[in-house]
């Protein structure tokens, strides 16, 4: 190959390195600023001060939920910990008992005022009448 | 043989005779394949057990994000292309392939966006899948705007070259977004490596989806780089006979 060709190789990978490299560092000391949601367990140990509004995800745990005039009440759990939420107003239609959720609002005394409650699906999509068979 | 072959294919006059001969057996191919997998995504595909009838949006939200980095990805190639062999019709792909981009990328996150209400609940979150996603669309519009500020065609396709390229970091992180931080937006259910998560009688029809999109906007892509090469060449001899 002749040599200004190879010259402009090397250039462009050292552009790709530069580049790769420098969005790396930035992602990697952003790290979990970058997450969406904290889950329960990550909750535990942190000290959040009441004031500031918060994203907390994780399943709703199954036969918490309990609707009370509008509030509604339920606990989400990452199976390790959970934590007990009360929301006032309409959840999305996903909302149920062992599926996702995530919720935005402010923890007081361990329990999550909510302001706003979406619900999170997975990655599965499978006709309703198909028996779920737990191979995995 | 094939370097004779490359070396004929990258002269601007070949490429836009051969795309005219081609052009109208990919286009109707893919559109009979996209409107099949439509009406068999759409009305023969039976609902989905958690979403109901709202995931088929499916069948063109998925096609338009897979399209929207897969061009980005023909962008960075025909860029590398260009700055090492000095390729002109790659330099009037890359400025063809971006307006296509910025579509597929604005279909992919309005998709979405009316995915979501129904099914999050919201139609617009901050998370690192959509945020990427949204940079993405930026990025197109900005190398789109950056190439039409300059007068000298010949800089602007290096610098947008060079752009693109160190842009192309961002297609990876959207890809793995879903994986390395807590989002909104599940994670993919088509990998190269598992088995996918989604009911064979949903995956075929959004696969056919997938091909025929793909062939329409290569069609599109087809059609734009032919205005490129005639805007760009437009003194030369040959493209008075053409035209």
């Amino acid at each position: 190959m002749n040599p200004i060709r190879k010259k402009r190789i090397y250039s462009i990978l050292f552009v790709l390195l530069f580049s790769v490299s420098g969005i790396s560092l930035i992602l990697y000391s952003l790290n979990s600023n970058l997450d969406y949601f904290f889950t329960p367990t990550e909750l535990k140990d942190r000290n959040i001060p009441a004031d500031k509004r918060i994203k907390v995800g994780g399943m709703v745990l199954s036969g918490s939920v309990e609707r009370i005039s509008s509030s509604i009440f339920f606990v989400i759990t990452d199976y390790e910990n959970s934590i007990k939420v009360e929301y006032e107003g309409i959840v999305p239609d996903l909302f149920k008992e062992d599926s996702g959720v995530v919720v935005l609002g402010n923890l007081r005394d361990k329990i999550l005022y909510a302001e706003e409650v979406l619900a999170k699906h997975d990655e599965n999509y499978m006709p309703p009448n198909i028996e779920i068979n737990d191979d995995n | 043989m094939i370097k004779k072959f490359i070396h004929q294919f990258a002269s601007p006059k070949t490429y836009l005779y051969q795309v005219s001969r081609f052009y109208k057996y990919i286009f109707y191919f893919s559109l009979i394949i996209y409107i099949i997998s439509i009406i068999w995504g759409l009305f023969f595909t039976p609902e989905d057990f958690v979403q109901g009838n709202s995931y088929r949006i499916i069948y063109l939200h998925v096609p338009a994000s897979f399209l929207s980095q897969t061009l980005y990805l023909a962008m960075a190639i025909s860029s590398i292309t260009y700055l090492i062999w000095r390729v002109k019709l790659a330099a009037y792909l890359i400025i063809a392939i971006a307006p296509i981009g910025a579509m597929t990328t604005f279909i992919a996150l309005i998709s979405g966006s009316i995915w979501g209400i129904p099914t999050w609940g919201t139609w617009w979150q901050w998370d690192a899948r959509i945020t990427s996603t949204l940079i993405l669309f930026i990025m197109y519009l900005g190398l789109i705007s950056l190439h039409n500020s300059f007068s000298n065609h010949e800089k602007a396709d290096k610098l947008l070259s060079w752009l693109v390229i160190v842009g192309a970091v961002n297609i990876p992180i959207i890809k793995k977004s879903v994986d390395w931080w807590s989002t909104l937006h599940q994670s993919a259910s088509i990998t190269l490596t598992d088995k996918p998560s989604i009911d064979p009688v949903m995956l075929y029809p959004l696969i056919g989806s997938i091909v025929g999109f793909f062939g329409l906007v290569i069609c599109l892509v087809l059609l734009s780089s032919k205005y490129q090469i005639l805007h760009r060449e437009k003194n030369k001899s040959w493209v008075k006979d053409y035209v």
